[in-house]
Parts: C-alpha cells; sequence; structure tokens
C-alpha cells in the first residue's frame, strides 16, 4: 500500500513538473537579442509552458564568459551562439553537445544549409555541435563615384588580382586609397582557392601550412599593396576606418555581405547610392563571418528536449530566419530562402541593385572548409607575420618560415 | 550529554557565553577577511601553481587536467613570443616609469612651495586621469593616436607646417603623419605616453605628502643662510623624500609589470606589430583564454612573480633602507 502510494506521489510529482514552467536560459551576442525578442512569442506559442530568459553580451565578452562556463562545468546558458571567430574552439576543443546523435539526429537537416556553413559547424570525425543561423559571404563593396572618375568597370576591376590592384594604381593618381588595409586582401587570398579536405590553417593531416604558396602569394600582394602607397593602413573596426567610409577616402572594401548593413545604419549612412556590390576580384569564394546555435554539455537533460527545439526554431525555419535578415540583416544560411521576393529588391543604399541575389549565389558556392583546435593560435600568428611584412618590411619568405615554425611550436603539445 | 554534564559540574549560561566570547569573539570578527581571502585570494593563488603543472584546455571541463610537471615552464623558456614580452614590459615599465618620477617630484615641490593657492584644485586635476577608468583613458588614446585623423597626428602636422613652430617641428614634416599604433617601433612610446599621462598625478599626491612631512624649519633656516630654492630642493627635499621615493618606486615596479589594460585596448587586443605592444600580462591573458592553454597561461604567471620578486628584491636592496644606511 505503501509501495502505491509513493508511486503514484511520485508520478503526481513528474506530472506536475511536466506541466509546470520551464525556463530555458538562451546566451546570446548582440544584435541576435533583437532578434530573438521579435520572436520569443512565437516559440512560446508553438511550446507552451516554455519561458525564455535572455542573456546578452558583447561579442567578445559573450565567449569569453561560454569559455568559463564550460571550464568550470556550471552556469552555461541552455542554448548559446557562437560567431564563426570561435566556433573553431567549441568545434575541435568539445563542450558542446553532439547534434549528430540522438536524440538530436541534426544530420537529417544537413540539406537546408548552404555546404560550407554546415561544415564549418562540423568537427573533423563527423560530428555536429552547431547549426549555422546566419552566414557571411565574402564579396567585395565598391564606390561607384570613384569608379567612374578612374572611368572602368567593376568587371574590368574584378577580372583578376592584378586588375585590382591596377585599379589602386589608378585611384592613387586621384588621390584615393584602393582599400583600407592590405591585410583584408590578403585574407580574402588565403581563405579562397583551398582544396578540397584541407583547413585554412593546416593540411588534411592537421600539419601547419603557413609558407605554403597560398599564404606567400596572399603576404605578395599584401606587400605590393602596401608598398606602393595604395591601402590606407586603416585597421577594422576603428573610427578611422568609420570615417574612411564617411569621407570616402577608401574605394573597395573587402568583407561579408553583412558590411553594407552597418555602412547603411550607422557607419556612413550619408554616402547611400553611392555604394555597390561585387564579388571578390578573381571571382575568390569565402566566407567572411557567420552565427551558430549549439547546446553545451551541462544543460541538463530534463531541458534538451526544448533546448533542441529552440535551436531548430533558430535555424532550420526559413520564416524565422527571413525575419532576422529583414530585421538585423543576418544573411540565412537556408538557400530555400533566397527565393523569397526580398532577395530580388534593388537596395536603395547601393543606387538599386538586387545585391541580395549577388550574396545569395556566392554563398551557394563556397565550399567547405575544415576546421583545426589551432586555428585560433594560427590566425594570430598568420596576422603577426603579414604585419611584420607590411609595416616593418620583413622579407615575405623570411617571415612566413618563421610563423610556420610557431604553429609548428604551439601544436606540438 | 547526561555523562558530560556529570564530569563538568554545569556552569550558568551567562557564564559560559562569557567565557566563550572571551575566547572566540575576536576570532569571529576577524573570520569574514579570511573565509573571504582564502576564497577570492589563497584559493586562487594555490590553484594557479597547481594549474602551472598541469595542461588543460578549459573548454573540456575540470577533469581533463593533465600533469605535465615543469613542462609548462620548460617550453616558455625557449618561447620567443615569452620573451618578448619579457622585454616589452621591461622597455614599458622604465619608459613610462622613470619619467613619472622625474615629472611628479618637481611638480609635487613646486605644489607645495610656490604655487600654494591653486595647490589642491592642481592636485586634483593631476589625480584625476589616475581614478578615471584605464579602459575609457585608453578608448580616448585609441582616438588621439588616430594615423588620419587622430588630433596628436594633426597637431604636429600643424606645428610642422605653421611659420612660428617650422623651426623646431618642420624636420619630422616628411614622416608625418606618425602610424602611431600600426608601426612597430612606435607602439611602445605610445604606450608609455598614456600610461605617463595616468599615472603621474598619483605620483604627485604622494610626493605631496610626502613633502608635507619635512618641517619647515629647514627651509627657513636653508633660506637664512643665503640657500636658492634649487639649492633646497636638491639638498632639503630630496634627501628627506627619499623615503617616499622608494614607496612611490616600488609601487611603480609592481605597476608597471602588471600593465595590461591600456596595451590591450591599443592595440586592440592583439599585441601589435610584432607583439611590440603585448606585456606579459596581455600574453598570459591571450594564452589562457584566447589559445585556451592555461597551464601555460598559469606558468607564465608564476614567472611574472618570480619577475617581479627579484626587481623590487633588487630595488630594495640598492635603495631601500638597509642599501641607503651603508652608504650614508
Amino acid at each position: 500500500m505503501k509501495k502505491l502510494l509513493a508511486l503514484a506521489l511520485a508520478s503526481l510529482l513528474t506530472a506536475s513538473v511536466a506541466l509546470a514552467q520551464t525556463t530555458l536560459t538562451v546566451g546570446l551576442f548582440e544584435p541576435l537579442n533583437e532578434h530573438l525578442e521579435r520572436v520569443m512569442d512565437q516559440f512560446v506559442a508553438e511550446n507552451p509552458g516554455v519561458t525564455l530568459e535572455i542573456r546578452t553580451l558583447g561579442y567578445s565578452d559573450h565567449h569569453d564568459a561560454l569559455v568559463t562556463y564550460l571550464a568550470t562545468g556550471s552556469g552555461a546558458p541552455d542554448v548559446v551562439a557562437i560567431e564563426i571567430g570561435y566556433i573553431a574552439r567549441f568545434v575541435a576543443e568539445g563542450g558542446l553537445r553532439d547534434l549528430s546523435a540522438a536524440p538530436f539526429d541534426a544530420d537529417q537537416y544537413e540539406d537546408l544549409f548552404v555546404e560550407y556553413a554546415w561544415s564549418q559547424g562540423r568537427t573533423a570525425d563527423g560530428r555536429q555541435i552547431a547549426l549555422p543561423t546566419d552566414i557571411g559571404p565574402g564579396v567585395m563593396y565598391y564606390r561607384r563615384d570613384h569608379l567612374a572618375t578612374v572611368g572602368t568597370t567593376i568587371e574590368a576591376v574584378t577580372a583578376s588580382i592584378d586588375a585590382y590592384i591596377e585599379y589602386g594604381r589608378a585611384l592613387k593618381q586621384h588621390g584615393v586609397y584602393l582599400i583600407a588595409s592590405a591585410a583584408s586582401a590578403a585574407d580574402a587570398l588565403i581563405r579562397s582557392d583551398i582544396p578540397a579536405g584541407s583547413g585554412i590553417y593546416f593540411d588534411a593531416d592537421g600539419r601547419p601550412l603557413l609558407n605554403s604558396e597560398r599564404f606567400l602569394a596572399a603576404a605578395r600582394v599584401a606587400k605590393t599593396i602596401r608598398d606602393e602607397g595604395l591601402d590606407a593602413q586603416i585597421g577594422s573596426w576603428s573610427n578611422e576606418w568609420y570615417e574612411a567610409f564617411r569621407q570616402g577616402t577608401t574605394a573597395t572594401e573587402l568583407s561579408g555581405a553583412w558590411l553594407g548593413g552597418h555602412l547603411q545604419t550607422w557607419m556612413a549612412p550619408d554616402t547611400a547610392g553611392l555604394w555597390g556590390a561585387s564579388e571578390i576580384p578573381d571571382g575568390r569564394l569565402l566566407s567572411w563571418g557567420g552565427s551558430f546555435y549549439g547546446i553545451p554539455n551541462q544543460t541538463p537533460a530534463a531541458k534538451l528536449d526544448l533546448a533542441w527545439e529552440l535551436v531548430k526554431f533558430l535555424t532550420t525555419r526559413p520564416d524565422i530566419q527571413l525575419e532576422a535578415f529583414r530585421t538585423i540583416n543576418a544573411f540565412p544560411a537556408m538557400p530555400v530562402t533566397y527565393d523569397d521576393p526580398m532577395f530580388e529588391e534593388g537596395l536603395d543604399f547601393l543606387a538599386g541593385q538586387p545585391a541580395r541575389l549577388l550574396f545569395a549565389s556566392v554563398a551557394e558556392r563556397i565550399p567547405g572548409v575544415l576546421t583545426f583546435p589551432g586555428d585560433m593560435v594560427a590566425q594570430e600568428i598568420w596576422n603577426s607575420a603579414l604585419s611584420e611584412v607590411l609595416n616593418e618590411g620583413r622579407d615575405v619568405q623570411a617571415a612566413l618560415d618563421e610563423a610556420q615554425a610557431l604553429v609548428e611550436r604551439r601544436i606540438r603539445r | 550529554m547526561a555523562r558530560a554534564t556529570a564530569r563538568h559540574p554545569r556552569l550558568p549560561w551567562s557564564t559560559r557565553l562569557d567565557k566563550f566570547q572571551r575566547r572566540f569573539a575576536p576570532y569571529i570578527f576577524v573570520s569574514p577577511f579570511f573565509l573571504l581571502f582564502a576564497v577570492f585570494g589563497l584559493f586562487p593563488i594555490v590553484f594557479s601553481l597547481y594549474l602551472s603543472l598541469q595542461v588543460w584546455n578549459p573548454v573540456q571541463g575540470l577533469g581533463t587536467m593533465r600533469y605535465v610537471g615543469l613542462e609548462n615552464y620548460v617550453w616558455l623558456m625557449d618561447d620567443p613570443w615569452f620573451w618578448r614580452s619579457i622585454q616589452n614590459t621591461l622597455w614599458i615599465a622604465v619608459a613610462s616609469g622613470v619619467p613619472q618620477h622625474v615629472i611628479a617630484i618637481p611638480l609635487a615641490f613646486a605644489l607645495s612651495r610656490g604655487i600654494r593657492r591653486f595647490r589642491h584644485p592642481l592636485t586634483a586635476a593631476y589625480f584625476l586621469p589616475y581614478i578615471t577608468s584605464a579602459v575609457a583613458v585608453a578608448l580616448v588614446f585609441l582616438t588621439i593616436f588616430g594615423t588620419q585623423f587622430g588630433i596628436l597626428n594633426q597637431a604636429l602636422i600643424y606645428l610642422a607646417n605653421a611659420p612660428w613652430s617650422a623651426w623646431a617641428f618642420g624636420g619630422m614634416a616628411d614622416s608625418l603623419p606618425v602610424n602611431w599604433l600600426g608601426r612597430a617601433p612606435n607602439i611602445k612610446p605610445a604606450i608609455s605616453i598614456l600610461v605617463i599621462w595616468q599615472y603621474f598625478g598619483f605620483n604627485v599626491v604622494l610626493y605631496a605628502a610626502g613633502l608635507a612631512t619635512i618641517p619647515k624649519d629647514y627651509y627657513e633656516a636653508a633660506e637664512i643662510d643665503g640657500a636658492s630654492a634649487r639649492q633646497s630642493f636638491f639638498h632639503i627635499t630630496l634627501p628627506l623624500l627619499r623615503p617616499m621615493i622608494f614607496f612611490a618606486v616600488t609601487l611603480t615596479i609592481i605597476g608597471n609589470l602588471q600593465l595590461f589594460d591600456q596595451p590591450f585596448i591599443l592595440t586592440d587586443g592583439t599585441g601589435g606589430t610584432s607583439q611590440a605592444g603585448m606585456t606579459v600580462v596581455m600574453y598570459l591573458y591571450r594564452t589562457g583564454f584566447n589559445w585556451l592553454e592555461m597551464g601555460t597561461a598559469a606558468a607564465i604567471a608564476w614567472l611574472l612573480v618570480l619577475l617581479i620578486g627579484i626587481l623590487t628584491l633588487i630595488h630594495f636592496r640598492f635603495f631601500g633602507r638597509s642599501g641607503l644606511e651603508t652608504r650614508d
């Protein structure tokens, strides 16, 4: 009798727990919170009994905090956003749940996403640890007025890397810089033309590639741009960078498609109609940014179902992705959304160009690239070597040989 | 319980409380500090020592630590970036430390002797940068140091071209605008300028306090003997200020070797070209939190402790009481 009573009580308790409010915490960086705040009512309506608690931090604070949570094994939100710059750490190092395994079986959704974004969230041994939500197809923004001054066409400028540099020389005659920093050009070159099955910095077997031809060529192009005085020597995300956009002192910028939104809303709103977008010179295909959602290992088992529902809601739903595109300019990772009429709209900021079609076509062609644990530190060492080449006149081969040795030294541990 | 009462005759409740209080109250009163210190001070210190003997990637969780003995220390001993960060730190420590005192001592002297009327508002003004957030200050300097639009370069360009100042600054015209934060040779001076500006006021306050302890009689006596202000500065102020100088320099050594916020903001968290602005603490932070090598980061911290210890010891030996007494 006692046992029966206990059983009845226990089942009653579980039932009441299931009916009670479940609070799901979501860790986001700006501006993803704006998006979730807009669509959270819809999620709650579809999943009655759930309350979403949004925790938002700045871009780097969010990721630093996430590292701390994973290190101490507590405190992490139930669902977390991860930006592409940090995804390598989590893909390669652990801390997030394997979404390919049951009960998630995320692999069934692979075909929903552009190829490269899917593979960015995947470990080398085939575990999907995060699903892509927005992506940054690499494009070139250019000033139409400077193009007219020089008297050339964008097709001619982007025909090859040499043509692009030649455009810079012509611009110099008119006192305009080709690009803010030669380093951006080098970054575009190392991130494109990567053989299948290789990473940016490491080959399939994990050997560093920093003094391979791809890196040497990229550094030489950047050095040419710098030595001939074709770049403004301005780093990204600095006040000087914004000022250069406002004043039109630079004619092009290589970046993710998202740059247009930033230019339009706060960096240089007064320059509306002066800009255009094109593919990166030489038809180089690369990605520049993107965000993912994943579930930390420490999310309690009782909440896994809901956490997974939220991840799916934010990543696999075309309506939600389009909403994010409309409101925070987060370019969808799902090709099915590219048929939406809004892709054909001409953008006033880009002088009426229907640039979203261009972004979509670039996104669908970018090949997948492997992610390695050493990517962060290799990128750091590459940046450092490149800055020595550009700023201190160091020999390209010597600087990259040293970079190669430094990376080998770091990853041997 | 019954047996216990049998052995010890029960004292009145108030007497027992009184005895207990006398014995333990002091410990209870000081315990908050020791508890907080144990949790937030002692534990991290001991843990970081333990951590420095492990290889640990924090993202994988606490269970993945692997004991490696002194390997982290050995690895750092021939790590080029570690030695570069030590050199940078020492360079900035000297270049920003010495001027702080060279500016602060005469300034404090002038404030206490000459312009006494504005002493307090001026001291407050000098002190203001010290109590302003280092990050906020560094962000402002980031704008000041801008290459194309920074006010420092704009001012230098003006000075190099204006007719009245061209004789002094005209020589710079060819090298303008200066890429303060992009070129390796300029990064350390740029950081040092910021550090000097931010901390000299603190030293002014220290020295002003030190000067207040020097009896006026000495100056009056010197004046009667016909000593100039210059002479009283060198023969009265400086010698009597020595304990305060010793104290202030010790603080500067410890503070400058732990520099982080200013170079971190000015170099956008990267350390700048050729890591020219990467201090030891920045390297520690990046190793631990950007590259997720917590064990190595802890080892860097302990090597920095060692470095600060050695330098402070040298400072004590040569300029401290023992060092000075043997010379006097």
